[in-house]
């Protein structure tokens, strides 16, 4: 590919799912609150947020397992009101991995493909070829339980698309493996979407989980989609305090906006030096805001630097993280920022100790302004 | 561990004995060469060869189990049927009120389930006989049936059910390829405690039967109420030795294939 795969950003690219306006309601409870989402062939998208948020119940939409209590849900062009799941071009991997335990790993992955009354060679052909991707040929006679719990997670994985669905929806896939398995397994997950062209829609509350392998993340908060974009912009251009606060590591310093245009001032604490950041979320001049600064933008410095935003305060407490060390310093006003250094060289040559005055200092397009 | 202490000995002994000791005595008079139940004369297995010629007994009971096993197996399908809808088919009207009159005959009083049945049979002009037995017991062994299997299907992980329709099949299908097979263990236990209900009922089964057909129970309670005959020993023996037999067996049985999963289960994590 020559161009960035971005087809969100082609104006007559056709998406393969369309969420219209879709409410659920168990009971009292609204489990999701008119969501609109076009996800678009190829993709890998996440659907992140923390427990309870309404990500599993949009993903069960979209196997079949709930119906919407109002608005649409298309897949390839076709609506899928009353669409049982058997019958949807989709299928689920699922949190427990839901392996048959009576069934050899073999039969687990030719399920679907019988029930299609495929025949029995192509079955086989299929089932090896599934087997093969997920690198489990030789356990093809064992039982799920006479396997490991990473090997498990891929035979569920090579089950799922055996079918050769349009659409995968992936349940929390990764949530029961150790991280050091977890990590490489995301790599092989990417490897694998890319590989068979499937559309991957994935659930998780794992940040660092959606960043690694999507194409575009959903942020979700009570039922409502906060903010779909790429890792990056999710990232750098959060669209709230919200989407800032729960990817990554922020520091939140709550205060006005003055002036907005291509650049927003920002005025806080009494004595305390305007600060300049770009504007988001649609913050308004004269509002309550909030500036937000991730701590790896910002630089410490025991002399008083040039840089347009600059505080001054003491080191409460540092950190020391191996690959980077944290520093917690202390503002006149009482505010807490941190800030990340990465350690570069093995010797450690500590250039601030607890109780020192340092200046912390960041570029004006670093921070950003969003409203509280 | 720690050891048996003297009180531990003591306890042992004296629970085994009150529960062994009247069998044991059963056994032993059952290879007595004398007519008289309670007096020693010698050793001899003569009664057991007079039991195999005594066409009533014999005849008793085939009637025993054949209507074991047809009401166990019909108690076995209707039970699972209703586990299954009240476990997983969560929300419908009034379950709650089915939930608890599926258990209601297990607290019932067996003499009045057996009348009720009977005064249903004349009623709609049935005969009693072999028939009426089988659907006497099926009623009252359901519901044990049906307990076994809810307890095992509370804890089966819905999603494999789910994973089946998923994959392609329709909610009877996904029934028959994995939640049954995955359950028929349960199933398997309901259909034995049914049957085993079936050849102990005697309260029931003396309500429901008809001249025609007499199941070993009654046949046993009424030939005693004439004087216990060593036959009846023998015959007890006999049974006794099958169900010791039954026992061991599947306790050996299902340790070893415990023990073998656990193997395997340590295996694949290494």
């Amino acid at each position: 590919m020559s161009a960035e795969f971005a087809p969100w950003d082609e104006p007559d690219a056709v998406p393969l799912i369309k969420v219209e306006n879709v409410t659920k309601r168990f009971g009292s409870f609204t489990a999701i609150d008119h969501i609109d989402i076009d996800i678009f062939p190829r993709e890998f998208f996440a659907l992140l947020g923390p427990s309870g948020c309404g990500k599993t119940t949009l993903m069960r939409m979209l196997a079949g397992f709930e119906t919407p209590s109002e608005g649409r849900i298309t897949i390839g062009g076709d609506d899928m009101a009353g669409v049982a799941p058997n019958k949807r071009p989709v299928n689920m991997m699922f949190q427990s991995y839901a392996l048959f335990p009576h069934l050899s790993l073999w039969d687990n992955i030719a399920f679907g493909l019988k029930r299609e009354g495929m025949e029995k060679d192509k079955i086989a052909a299929r089932v090896e070829e599934m087997l093969k991707l997920v690198q489990l040929g030789k356990f093809a006679k064992r039982k799920p339980h006479q396997i490991s719990g990473g090997q498990r997670q891929r035979v569920a994985l090579a089950r799922s698309l055996a079918k050769a669905p349009k659409l995968l929806l992936l349940d929390e896939p990764l949530g029961a493996l150790d991280k050091k398995l977890r990590q490489e397994t995301q790599f092989e997950l990417m490897d694998i979407q890319e590989r068979t062209g499937t559309t991957f829609v994935i659930v998780t509350h794992d940040q660092e989980e959606a960043m690694t392998v999507a194409s575009r993340v959903a942020v979700m908060d009570h039922g409502k989609l906060i903010q779909v974009d790429t890792p990056q912009k999710i990232y750098e251009e959060p669209n709230s305090v919200y989407v800032a606060d729960f990817i990554g590591d922020v520091n939140l310093v709550e205060g006005r906006a003055t002036a907005v245009g291509e650049a927003a001032e920002f005025v806080w604490g009494e004595g305390q030096p305007s600060l300049v950041g770009m504007p988001g979320g649609g913050v308004q001049a004269d509002r309550a805001a909030t500036f937000a600064i991730r701590p790896e933008k910002i630089a410490i410095s025991r002399d008083e630097p040039e840089a347009r935003n600059r505080v001054h305060g003491k080191i409460i407490d540092i950190g020391y993280l191996g690959n980077l060390s944290t520093y917690h310093v202390q503002l006149p006003t009482g505010a807490m920022l941190t800030c990340e250094v990465g350690n570069r060289s093995r010797v450690a040559r500590r250039d601030f100790t607890w109780e020192d005055e340092v200046w912390l200092s960041w570029t004006e397009t670093a921070g950003m302004v969003l409203p509280s | 561990m720690t050891r048996l202490t003297p009180f531990n000995i003591v306890s042992l002994t004296l629970g085994f004995a009150f529960l062994y000791i009247p069998m044991l005595v059963l056994v032993v008079y059952s290879f007595n060469s004398s007519k008289l139940v309670t007096v020693w004369a010698g050793f001899s297995t003569k009664w057991y060869g007079e039991l195999f010629r005594n066409e009533a007994f014999l005849e008793a009971a085939w009637v025993t189990v054949k209507v074991g096993f047809f009401s166990s197996t019909l108690a076995t399908i209707l039970g699972t049927m209703a586990a299954y809808t009240l476990v997983r088919r969560a929300r419908f009207p009034g379950r709650t009120l089915f939930s608890g009159m599926i258990y209601a005959p297990l607290v019932m009083p067996e003499v009045i389930t057996g009348l009720s049945l009977l005064l249903l049979f004349i009623a709609i002009g049935l005969d009693r006989g072999v028939l009426t037995i089988v659907l006497a017991h099926t009623t009252f062994s359901m519901c044990y049936v049906s307990v076994v299997v809810s307890s095992r299907l509370v804890t089966f992980n819905q999603s494999l059910e789910e994973a089946a329709l998923d994959l392609g099949c329709t909610p009877f299908e996904a029934f028959r390829a994995v939640t049954l097979p995955i359950i028929l263990p349960a199933v398997a236990a309901g259909w034995l405690l049914a049957f085993t209900l079936s050849l102990d009922d005697l309260v029931i089964a003396s309500f429901t039967a008809g001249p025609s057909a007499t199941t070993l129970p009654i046949k046993v309670f009424s030939s005693v109420r004439l004087g216990v005959s060593p036959e009846i020993n023998a015959l007890s023996t006999i049974i006794i030795g099958l169900v010791t037999i039954g026992v061991v067996t599947a306790s050996l049985v299902s340790k070893r294939a415990i023990s073998r999963r656990a193997a395997e289960e340590r295996a694949a994590e290494t």
